[in-house]
């Protein structure tokens, strides 16, 4: 029958939840180990953590910024994952560098296509032996140890994001194996994601001052891409299909 | 006196298929280990030493199992993105790298391909894995990139 009133907090004193956030947060940037700390740990994966499906990687190009003259992010991929470059039917392209104009209007529209890293990817759909896969994080990819290069999954593909390796191949990047027989396509540099780089593509165009890639995690409400997708109207190509792609086109 | 001549001939005849016998006997007991030691039919295996201290597991359970590691963690890191570098072929490959041309594979004396023509067993790890290590300068920026290599430093068994 004592007890005193409550009495509410002064505003400038700190609240009770406020107080539990700050702890928290104070705990979450603890170290666990020399230059390891638990907030660095939920950018970067650690090498011996699977890919997550809390995550799906995506990508935005702005056809806006994207230049027309410029070749960088084909340049790019071709020296990360030791692609010829050229441009012969038998020529592996990852990305393909693509001017749209539009008849009635005159716009013209510059932008790279490549894999659509689709939610519902028709390539994996029709691998025979299941050497195309979707992997927990969204990234579509080709097992070459299971693939017998049949090209089905060419064949499936609307975005034609598939190549096939004709010819043996020698000095690659020993983070990117590839060889003759097998399928490829974009990986979105997934060797670089798993150690918390951005594919060469993006990296290239940002180099070259474009700054028409953003790449990110689609999932994640406060990551760059995801505030952009919800800002502004973006595309999907062949949105039609329902795929659900992860990259996105803005402005076209 | 034939049938005389015949029988004596003949004992004759078994002391020195005898005494060839033991001349071969003896000549093969003194040759057989020379031969080994030539080993003329298959050249055994030259192994360099590897670059690094000590491998990542002991070297007989290396010999008898390093394919069943090199498939585990290929599908780990192919599926699921573990990568790991202990029993990973780029840190195999890392080590083992011959001086000489910077490769496992090329002749008889680099590592993989020395035991394996051995013991004749095609390796096709090759037709799309690179064989020699990163460069140095690419790897040096993959460490400043601050690539957490967590070994797990467990055998399979």
């Amino acid at each position: 029958m004592n007890e005193p009133e409550h009495v509410p907090d002064p505003p400038e004193a700190m609240s009770r939840r406020q107080f539990i956030g700050w702890g928290a947060a104070a705990v979450a940037g603890l170290a666990i180990a020399p230059g390891v700390t638990l907030f660095d740990l939920a950018h970067g994966r650690p090498a011996a953590q699977a890919a997550s499906n809390k995550v799906r990687w995506g990508m935005l190009i702005d056809t806006n910024q994207c230049s027309a003259g410029c070749n960088d992010c084909v340049t790019a991929c071709s020296r990360e994952n030791h692609l010829s470059g050229g441009l012969a039917p038998t020529d592996s392209q990852w990305v393909r560098k693509m001017e749209l104009k539009d008849l009635r209007s005159g716009k013209t529209h510059s932008l790279p296509m490549l894999c659509q890293h689709c939610e519902h990817p028709p390539c994996v759909d029709v691998c025979p032996t299941g050497a195309s896969f979707k992997r927990a994080d969204g990234i579509v990819l080709v097992d070459r140890h299971i693939c017998i290069g049949c090209r089905y999954c060419m064949m499936a593909c609307p975005y034609k994001a598939r190549s096939f390796v004709h010819a043996d191949v020698t000095g690659q990047n020993p983070d990117v194996p590839r060889g003759k027989g097998c399928v490829e396509s974009c990986t979105l540099c997934v060797h670089r994601i798993d150690r918390d780089q951005k594919p060469a593509c993006v990296e290239a165009c940002a180099a070259a001052g474009h700054n028409a890639m953003i790449f990110g995690d689609l999932n994640d409400p406060h990551s760059e891409i995801s505030k952009h997708i919800a800002a502004y109207a973006m595309t999907q190509v062949r949105a039609d299909l329902a795929l659900n792609t992860a990259v996105r086109y803005q402005g076209l | 006196m034939r049938s005389e001549a015949k029988s004596r001939r003949a004992p004759c005849r078994h002391a020195a298929v005898g005494k060839g016998l033991l001349l071969l006997i003896a000549a093969l007991t003194v040759a057989a280990p020379v031969c080994a030691a030539d080993a003329t039919r298959v050249p055994k295996p030259v192994i360099e030493a590897a670059k690094g201290e000590k491998c990542v597991e002991s070297t007989d359970f290396m010999r008898r199992n390093h394919m069943e590691l090199l498939k585990h963690q290929r599908d780990a890191t192919m599926h699921q993105g573990i990568r790991t570098k202990n029993h990973s072929l780029n840190g195999c490959i890392e080590c083992h790298a011959s001086r000489r041309d910077n490769s496992v594979v090329g002749s008889d004396r680099n590592f993989c391909q020395s035991c394996h023509s051995y013991a004749a067993v095609n390796i096709d790890c090759f037709e799309c894995h690179a064989s020699k290590p990163k460069a140095p300068a690419e790897r040096a920026a993959f460490k400043q990139a601050g690539v957490a290599t967590i070994g797990t430093g467990q055998a399979v068994k």
